[in-house]
């Protein structure tokens, strides 16, 4: 059985993905089993989704434990550890990486046992009418690199997953999809099949024998104001907003607005104010500012000219 | 018939679809919200016939799905955790107006604390409701499980609402291969809902009350309800049987997996129980001879039929995946009741409790569990119920207690 797991921030459309690579399996004449993993959060915050695909019927369930293969959209997410990206790999897991470092860091930073191989990371385009296709090239290169999918396979994997969203999205996401799946040409079949879960000399689990604590400590209460103030939310962007202050109409109330996170605040003389430290990046004010003052703009690269700049 | 690629949700709608209802009361909650969605962009669209109205709240919505399957009409709703909590009053209200409509139940654990995955803790809550239950543990099964869920509540032997129920996350929106039905095999299957003495007609305004009533009639109501609930066992096997005609898929009362040659027996439900199944294979390759027992219809409870596929086996583990607080797993208590003083019940019959929260559990848990029961059966002592837990989650909790007791510390000793 193939097991694989897509990690990225919400968004980035990694159920996506894991829908595009089941269907392309599932063309193929595999069983298939695709799922994605969230909580109660929106854009930004890390998700995964995971494929099982077999020759026989799947009675595996839930989260991929021991991976073939692991594809991270966002190397940020990396040293996260509720992203659980690093959990259960082992030799024989390939880790892909949609990254601008290169695979030979990456394995030096993480020490792993498998083979690391890189996606190189698109430009996101600053054009917001033009999204980086993120999911679609994930799913493309996994697809070529279990090496039993046809770029055909793809293709109509694409067409029935993306069909909906009109004809131009699936021609540039079939685009995109097919020049990553070129991309991993020389590593096809590199992932292959993991094994059953032996019941013969298993790890026996460490259960513990459960005892009841004092109920000061035994109650989930969270006895702390402004906990949300603590929590960077903004280590979850992809995309930064920018505001232009020379076309900004100080109209004040809009962008401060919309705004899900409360994360725009306007001053006295209507000048609005992002907080970066909690701003996730979901371009909402991008959309509704009515004299187009805000820019997106590719977290990495806004990183790259603060630390220039500084 | 098409082989396509469905979450359990889709799988709901595509069965509510198929059963052609006619109105469907509802309202949104995670991880149930899709099923709605999904009926509501087809009806939209015109792709079927029907209405779809949202309530305020579940309590309205299975107050509305009661009332109008008893004016005549099919009806569909769906629901998960909190909102069947919510709507709890009304769904122990309708079953007792012997109206006949499907629930979905998309499981989710219970607050406090909050989750979003799912236990059964929920749906155990509407056990002695008068609602049947059905447990699903593939998205095949729920789109079936809709459809045969029609004919049993409607026959008029049974006359009650029906729970589908099946797991958010490893369900709702897990995507299987799952075969859409043809919608004539569907009316072969399934005739149009016959509301008999029932029907209102707008024409003929009409009442339907129900008086308060002192313990004599009230006690015959309510047997009367028990009654045509244990009816359901029949009419659910001979449901089944049609099924299989039709269709060639079986969904017997209770699924026996590998468990008639077996010595030790899992019993669970839900989709947790598929894990169990690839554990029985692993272990049966290990030279174990380990199987299956799985209650589909939880309400009425199949216990001639559990008795018969467990007797004379060494241990018998009830893997819970719900907790009665204070008594512990329902699954092992409500088997032990069916089991005790019958010829051929098991020798030992252990509680463990997991998956709690969407908590998993690995194959080398089932692996133990099977181990832990064949010992008890060898020494003839059932050790106490097990919560499956770990030392390395316990170590988890215990570093978050430990932020939570330092943040606390802070803001006490903040002016």
């Amino acid at each position: 059985m193939y097991r694989i797991r897509f990690h990225g921030r919400g968004g980035q459309g990694m159920k996506t993905a894991s829908r595009i690579l089941g269907s392309a399996f599932f063309l193929e004449g595999f069983d298939v089993q695709d799922a994605p993993r969230y909580g109660a959060e929106r854009r930004g915050a890390p998700i995964f989704a995971y494929v099982r695909a077999s020759r026989q019927a799947i009675n595996e369930r839930g989260v991929i434990h021991h991976p073939d293969l692991v594809v991270v959209a966002d190397d940020s997410l990396v040293p996260v550890p509720a992203a659980a990206v690093l959990q259960g790999l082992d030799a024989h897991t390939v880790t892909l990486i949609n990254s601008h470092t290169s695979a030979a860091d990456w394995q030096q930073r993480l020490n792993l046992a498998g083979p690391v191989l890189i996606l190189p990371a698109t430009e996101e385009a600053e054009d917001r009418a033009e999204l980086p296709f993120v999911g679609t090239t994930c799913a493309a290169a996994a697809a070529r690199l279990v090496g039993v999918i046809s770029r055909d396979a793809l293709a109509e994997a694409i067409r029935t997953e993306l069909g909906a969203l009109g004809s131009q999205l699936v021609e540039k996401n079939t685009e995109a999809a097919l020049q990553a799946y070129d991309l991993m040409e020389p590593h096809a079949g590199t992932v292959t099949e993991g094994k059953a879960h032996s019941a013969s000399g298993y790890a026996r689990p460490d259960w513990i024998g459960m005892t009841v604590e004092d109920v000061d400590l035994a109650a989930p209460s969270i006895h702390a104001a402004a906990t949300s103030v603590e929590v960077k939310t903004g280590l979850w962007r992809t995309l930064r907003p920018v505001i232009d202050y020379d076309r900004c109409s100080r109209c004040w109330w809009v962008c401060s607005t919309f705004c899900p996170d409360s994360a725009i605040a306007v001053d006295a003389d209507g000048r609005p104010d992002i907080d970066y430290d909690h701003c996730k990046g979901c371009l909402i004010c991008v959309a509704k500012c009515p004299p187009h003052a805000i820019e997106a703009i590719p977290e990495h690269l806004a990183q790259a000219a603060e630390e220039t700049n500084a | 018939m098409t082989r396509t690629l469905l979450t359990g949700n889709a799988a709901a709608a595509w069965g509510a679809r198929l059963a052609s209802v006619d109105y469907v009361p509802a309202f949104p909650i995670t991880p149930q919200t899709e099923i709605i969605e999904t009926l509501a962009a087809w009806l939209d669209r015109d792709e079927m016939p029907g209405r779809l109205v949202m309530l305020e709240s579940e309590h309205s919505m299975i107050t509305a799905a009661g009332a109008a399957a008893t004016s005549g009409v099919r009806v569909f709703t769906a629901t998960s955790s909190q909102g069947l909590l919510y709507g709890m009053e009304m769904v122990y209200t309708v079953a007792g107006w012997r109206a006949p409509f499907v629930m979905v139940n998309v499981s989710r654990g219970l607050a406090s604390p909050l989750t979003l995955e799912p236990d059964h803790t929920d749906i155990m809550a509407a056990r002695d409701s008068g609602f049947l239950q059905i447990h699903c543990a593939s998205c095949q099964e729920v789109l079936d499980s809709v459809l045969i869920a029609y004919r049993l509540a409607e026959d008029h032997r049974v006359r009650l609402p029906v729970i589908v129920n099946l797991d958010g996350f490893y369900l709702s929106f897990t995507r299987e291969p799952v075969e859409i039905p043809e919608a004539d095999a569907v009316s072969r299957f399934l005739p149009p809902f016959d509301a008999e003495s029932t029907r209102f007609s707008a024409s003929a305004p009409t009442s339907q009350a129900v008086a308060v009533l002192s313990g004599t009639p009230y006690s015959y109501f309510r047997y009367e309800c028990h009654l045509a609930a244990q009816n359901a066992i029949t009419v659910y096997d001979e449901a089944a049987a049609v099924f299989a005609s039709v269709f060639g898929r079986h969904h017997e009362a209770v699924e026996a997996y590998r468990s008639e040659d077996a010595d030790i027996v899992f019993v669970m439900i839900g989709s947790f129980a598929t894990k169990a199944r690839e554990a029985v294979d692993r272990l049966r390759e290990a030279g174990q001879a380990v199987g299956l027992v799985r209650p589909r219809l939880l309400r009425p409870y199949p216990a001639e039929q559990l008795l018969r596929l467990l007797a004379g086996k060494r241990g018998v583990a009830v893997i819970d995946q719900n907790l009665s607080m204070g008594m512990g797993g329902v699954l092992h208590t409500e088997l032990s009741a069916a089991l005790y003083g019958k010829p051929g019940a098991p020798a030992v019959l252990l509680s463990f409790i997991g998956g709690l929260g969407g908590r998993d559990i690995t194959p080398e848990e089932f692996y133990e569990i099977a181990a832990v029961t064949r010992q008890a059966a060898e020494d003839g002592v059932v050790p106490p119920p097990r919560l499956l837990y770990s030392r390395d989650e316990h170590r988890e909790v215990t570093k978050l207690q430990a932020i939570a007791h330092t943040e606390r510390n802070e803001l006490e000793s903040k002016p």
